[in-house]
């Protein structure tokens, strides 16, 4: 079987990328960073807070891996616990109080997998993330930039546009954990990568995705403005949508209809 | 009309099921060993209770034995019963997997919806199915929970469901992932109707699932000792180093940690959600 889906994975998990912070400080204007979840801490794997795009505010949202290995570390690898998620979502409806589009870069293997974020509830922080993005009443775009990792990743996705870059990932598993499970072998990595239909073409396909953002000068000024322009433009359509709500519920609730028989009985 | 139709059983704990098989021991009756107290059971005896240990373990249940367990006699009118998942991705593997599963459970796939009458309440009831590919939760399931959370706005239902799931199928890739939203959704918009949903968590219900149904009911009920959690108890291990404490993940953690309302035992569980049903019938104030 081919490699060229796990090349993805190795490539959107490379350390070199671009992070969230980097298109947050590149593409807008007069970031302000706001910290906490309000009920236990602040998550330094997820970053957000206002910025400017083109001169109108807009809250910023992106999960942030750091790139010297002291801040990587400190954020966690980019591997969000509870309070990451409770932050992104009050500061998604402190937006929706003051009619801001949001707007999220998402980078993360996953949820973090650890004791405490379970005593926390890591599965609850992500289902509220879900449930409240659903109904949200201004416009959300989630743009992937690097790994895209299941639950963790989708609770910044439910959004009007999802949009990928060239080679970002987005998986329900690691193929890593995947073939390990499926095959009691890790090192089938490449044919689960395949398989799951990861690559932002196959997500395309899939009806997941609507945009894929070419990596030409990537991390270089061109880049960024190109994001910026289309971020700008995105956001003009929706924000003369006045059925955005109902049309959010239709683009998920149709993904995956097709998959499904249905026998009469 | 789909009436309640018990499927071969699959394992001695199935037969007879619970209306069945009086409470008598002969010399030659199969025995169960409960895994808490380590006591040989006659099955007889753990039929006539609904699958419970005199210790109060609770052994897993199939969707349709815990159907007539807590609807009420022959209530049950089974929805969507037609819907189950295709192989989208051509996942290797997955189709023989699924056909395996579907001679060997008698389902089509991993959840049961339908309306019921629970204590001569009207409501939608949802239960997954352990015995099918540990109620992963592909297309097919999101499809019919979403499907059965629309139905229950357009006629006015409360929703009632157990959930026990490994997660997410990971067969179906991305389009497993993205039932998480679609159901999320519905769920929001049955609450946004003002309509009362339920979950009963059941042994065990993680991953896909926890991070988005089972977690957003307005009361949220755990059987005893059900493993309730998001990531896997292993993968934690692995990746902090560290022991896990006593009793991780279980319904009891969890309602430590304030994300369950009440742990309610099997034999209580049909009278509770009638009383809760009732308290909510419709009439706002």
């Amino acid at each position: 079987m081919s490699d060229a889906a796990y090349k993805r994975v190795r490539i959107a998990r490379n350390n070199d990328r671009p992070t969230g912070l980097d298109y947050i400080r590149h593409i807008f204007k007069g970031f302000i960073e706001f910290h906490g979840d309000r009920r236990y801490a602040d998550d330094p794997a997820i970053v957000g807070g206002i910025a400017r795009l083109e001169g109108s505010p807009v809250t910023v949202i992106a999960i942030e891996k750091g790139h010297t290995a002291k801040e990587r570390t400190w954020r966690n690898f980019g591997a969000p616990n509870p309070e990451g998620y409770r932050k992104a979502l009050r500061l998604m409806e402190q937006a929706e109080k003051f009619g801001r589009p949001v707007i999220c870069f998402i980078d993360t293997s996953g949820a973090y997998c650890g004791i405490g974020a379970e005593e926390r509830g890591q599965g609850q922080a992500i289902a509220e993330n879900l449930m409240v993005m659903s109904t949200l009443c201004v416009p959300v775009i989630s743009i992937l930039i690097g790994e895209g990792g299941s639950g963790g990743a989708l609770a910044l996705a439910v959004a009007d546009r999802v949009w990928m870059l060239q080679n970002a990932v987005y998986s329900v598993i690691s193929p890593e954990g995947c073939a390990s499970i499926l095959w009691k072998d890790s090192a089938k990595a490449e044919t689960a990568a395949a398989s799951l239909k990861l690559t932002a073409e196959d997500a395309r396909n899939l009806g997941v995705i609507e945009k894929i953002l070419s990596e030409k000068e990537i991390g270089e000024k061109a880049f960024y403005e190109r994001i910026r322009g289309l971020l700008k433009e995105e956001l003009e359509v929706l924000a003369r949508d006045a059925e955005l709500v109902g049309k959010r519920y239709d683009r998920f609730r149709k993904i995956g209809a097709a998959a499904v028989m249905k026998e009469s009985v | 009309m789909a009436l309640l139709n018990f499927m071969k059983p699959m394992n001695e704990l199935e037969e007879g099921g619970r209306t069945s098989a009086p409470v008598q021991r002969d010399a030659g009756e199969p025995e169960k060993k409960c895994p808490n107290c380590h006591k040989e059971i006659p099955l007889s005896r753990l039929w006539a209770n609904d699958l419970v240990c005199a210790c109060g373990y609770h052994f897993r249940m199939k969707a349709r034995q815990r159907i007539q367990m807590i609807a009420d006699k022959d209530s049950f009118r089974e929805l969507f019963s037609g819907m189950h998942s295709d192989n989208p991705l051509n996942f290797p593997g997955y189709r023989e997997k699924i056909e395996t599963v579907r001679a060997a459970s008698g389902e089509k796939e991993a959840i049961v919806c339908g309306t019921a009458m629970i204590g001569n309440q009207r409501c939608c009831l949802f239960v997954m199915e352990s015995y099918f590919m540990m109620g992963s939760m592909g297309s097919a399931v999101g499809e019919k929970i979403t499907s059965l959370f629309e139905y229950a706005v357009q006629y006015r239902l409360p929703v009632v469901g157990f959930t026990v799931s490994g997660g997410a199928r990971m067969q179906e890739g991305l389009l497993s992932l993205m039932q998480m939203a679609k159901t999320s959704a519905a769920v929001k918009r049955h609450s946004d109707a003002g309509l009362l949903y339920i979950a009963v968590l059941t042994d065990p219900t993680t991953g896909g699932v926890t991070a988005s149904f089972a977690m957003e009911a307005d009361i949220i009920l755990a059987e005893p000792g059900a493993t309730v959690g998001f990531a896997g108890a292993r993968v934690i291990e692995q990746t902090t180093k560290k022991p896990l404490p006593e009793g991780f993940q279980t319904a009891e953690f969890v309602l430590e940690h304030g994300f369950v309302d009440s742990i309610v035992p099997r034999s209580a569980q049909k009278q509770y959600l009638a009383d809760i049903l009732q308290m909510h019938d419709g009439r706002a104030v």
